[in-house]
């Protein structure tokens, strides 16, 4: 029996004081992983209806559409959920033209924004990069602890995590704990 | 920790992020059937193993997820540079500007 299951539904992490740290889970969107050679940037950004960045890190959006740059021909796309078959069925008729892979993830992840004057804390408190070097608007993959994420900064004091679902729980349990030690001061 | 800098991503990134794959500019023979066993022997398994630079290749697998190649002193663990796969193997002089 298929039962769906959804993890860190309801659950929030909030420490006192205003705007020191929130962490607080995403409502869900259609993920895509697209897959396309160089040439025809132009043709799959017309599907999706946003202009896909060229550079690695790179981000774009319009509306709510959004396209993060991962490879030198990796993007991953994030749109609202209603949005999910028709860009499925642009994509599928440009076939012929544009051999390239679209992979439906949305199902895969679940989104967390972590937002507030601590949130760079938190986050050192497991990933190795260097995020004073991030600049604003900028995506990467990396790793969380042991997880892999990928981490999108949408702000000065706000990140947005994109983690596999069996990797939530894990993630969570480390932002609690670094959340709770920044309550503490300690 | 180690930062390697991945010629694709052109950034220095944490050590977790990659992942070792061996040494490079090993071709593959174009007619495998047509060796001895001696040759399909040494061209599987037995490689340079230098002290001093090693032309190795890696991968930024919690990245941008490319195969790249980096030469390394194995007896100081420092990458005197990184370069993109297909290119041809760096000349001495290439690799002693490159260092930093």
């Amino acid at each position: 029996m298929l039962q769906e299951h959804r993890h860190l539904e309801g659950r929030r992490i909030a420490t006192q004081g205003p705007g020191v740290l929130r962490v607080e889970r995403i409502e869900d969107c259609a993920r895509f992983s697209l897959r396309v050679a160089d040439g025809n940037i132009a043709l799959a950004s017309k599907a999706f209806g946003c202009d896909l960045p060229r550079t690695i890190g790179a981000t774009s959006d319009s509306g709510a559409r959004l396209a993060l740059c991962l490879g030198p021909d990796e993007w991953q796309l994030l749109a609202p959920l209603d949005g999910r078959d028709a860009i499925e069925a642009k994509f599928a008729a440009l076939y012929p033209k544009m051999p390239h892979s679209l992979v439906d993830v949305s199902h895969r992840e679940v989104g967390i924004v972590v937002e507030g004057t601590g949130a760079t804390l938190a986050l050192r408190s497991a990933c190795p990069l260097d995020l004073r070097d991030m600049a604003v608007a900028t995506v990467t993959r990396t790793v969380f602890d042991k997880a892999q994420i990928i981490l999108f900064r949408e702000g000065e004091n706000r990140f947005r995590i994109e983690v596999w679902q069996s990797f939530a729980d894990h993630v969570w349990g480390i932002l609690q704990a670094a959340g709770r030690e920044i309550e503490l001061g300690i | 920790m180690l930062l390697i800098r991945c010629p694709y991503c052109a950034a220095e990134r944490p050590e977790v992020e990659f992942v070792y794959a061996g040494e490079a500019h090993i071709a593959r023979p174009s007619d495998p059937s047509a060796l001895t066993d001696e040759q399909w022997k040494n061209h599987l398994f037995i490689r340079t193993n230098p002290r001093g630079a090693h032309f190795e290749r890696w991968r930024h697998l919690h990245g941008c997820g490319r195969f790249f190649n980096a030469v390394r002193d194995t007896v100081t663990d420092k990458f005197a540079m990184t370069y993109r796969a297909g290119l041809p193997r760096p000349t001495a002089s290439e690799i002693k500007e490159a260092r930093p």
